[in-house]
């Protein structure tokens, strides 16, 4: 009502001494309707669990070319078609490239791996350059610090 | 129980995930025509026999005449309406496949490629989704055609099964390489049913259609003999 009353009201009115008390009431009010009005994000957020995207294990690939991998269509034969002819080399070409490069990824050594196989071998190296008494020393060092280990052949891991 | 790699599998079927060889921790299983992840299971939705390849791709091997477009396909099609700028072409789907005049080699706004009404097509499936048209282009996407395009000068062009056209293109298929040996001749197999043969004279383009058509149900050493016995035949009707 009080608003509906102060609607009336004009601003020369508004601004004498003893409606101060009122103005500040109405703007107090003003301000909470305009609040209301401002949504915020989390009113467009539906209040439900997570919806869990678990990714999946996997693709589907509707196509038989990638299943069965097939050969190019197009196929020349004892230079019917010289162009279809380069065509058909270059593609077999290619197949070989990736079928030895797959080759070498399983058969080469990995990074972990020979980064591991250096530090023991570092191990190994510097040993024989450490003088006959600083081996000792290292020794006795060694015993005094913690119990004797013996040192085992380590199996080279493949 | 393991997948049954090899065996009959009837839609409806499912395994799980425990019964499939994984590749590996990190890589994925590939699913290919005829087999769905539902849930936490694998359904299978066509009738045929369960193949599987290394490393972890599984698919089913169904008898089809009817070729359902999918990405990456190469296919032979025949250009059936001029529409603006796009070609209507016919690649045996439910529906015909779309073509621009820009998806050729060199082809430009100004300078358009000479394709007629008529014409055959290799080109590759660029879009193909179940609820939409599918396009089809004839450069790769370097702007190659690497040996798409309009397929001129003749030749005879036939319809076969899909597991034909599959065959033929297998690696493991000794027919194309066998017939090379007796004959010269070109050919052009879309992986929609579609295949275009073109050899030195009639007799030998006709003798080549029945070879590629009679091979269908026969296994590397038959096919072998057959071309054997078509090339002394050919050989001999040429003489004539």
């Amino acid at each position: 009502m009080a608003a509906k009353q102060s609607a009336h009201l004009s601003k020369n009115v508004l601004q004498m001494k003893f409606m101060q008390r009122s103005v500040l009431r109405m703007e107090k009010e003003q301000n909470e309707e305009e609040r209301q009005k401002i949504i915020d994000d989390e009113h467009w957020a539906l209040d439900l669990q997570e919806y869990k995207t678990k990714e999946s294990d996997f693709l589907e690939n509707q196509s038989y070319t990638t299943c069965e991998e097939l050969l190019f269509g197009r196929q020349s034969y004892q230079g019917f078609n010289p162009e279809i002819e380069k065509l058909m080399k270059v593609h077999s070409e290619e197949k070989e490239a990736q079928k030895s490069e797959q080759k070498e990824k399983e058969e080469s050594v990995g990074d972990a791996e020979m980064a591991q196989r250096y530090s023991s071998l570092m191990g190994i190296i510097a040993k024989k350059f450490t003088k006959k008494r600083q081996r000792s020393e290292e020794k006795s060092n060694q015993n005094e610090d913690d119990e004797p280990s013996r040192k085992k052949f380590m199996k080279p891991s493949e | 129980m393991a997948a049954p790699i090899g065996n009959v599998v009837i839609p409806g079927d499912s395994f799980s995930l425990m019964q499939l060889k994984t590749p590996d921790e990190h890589k994925k299983i590939l699913l290919g025509p005829g087999l769905k992840e539902e849930d936490t299971e694998i359904k299978v939705l066509r009738p045929g026999i369960l193949r599987y390849r290394k490393p972890g791709v599984y698919w089913v091997d169904c008898h089809h005449k009817r070729y359902v477009p999918s990405k990456g396909d190469s296919v032979v099609g025949i250009v059936n309406q001029k529409v603006g700028d796009m070609f209507r072409v016919d690649i045996g789907s439910s529906e015909q496949a779309s073509l621009s005049y820009l998806s050729f080699e060199g082809a430009t706004k100004r300078n358009r490629p000479d394709v007629k009404v008529g014409d055959i097509v290799y080109a590759k499936l660029l879009v193909a989704n179940k609820d939409m048209e599918p396009e089809i282009v004839c450069i790769d996407s370097y702007g190659r055609s690497s040996g798409m395009g309009v397929v001129r000068n003749g030749g005879f062009l036939f319809h076969t099964s899909l597991n034909l056209a599959r065959k033929l293109l297998n690696p493991q298929c000794v027919l194309l390489k066998s017939l090379g040996n007796r004959f010269q001749f070109e050919i052009s197999v879309g992986v929609n049913g579609r295949v275009w043969v073109k050899a030195g004279n009639d007799i030998q383009t006709i003798a080549l259609v029945n070879t590629v058509i009679a091979s269908e149900f026969k296994d590397n050493d038959q096919i072998k003999e057959m071309c054997k016995r078509i090339s002394k035949a050919v050989s001999r009707m040429e003489v004539d």
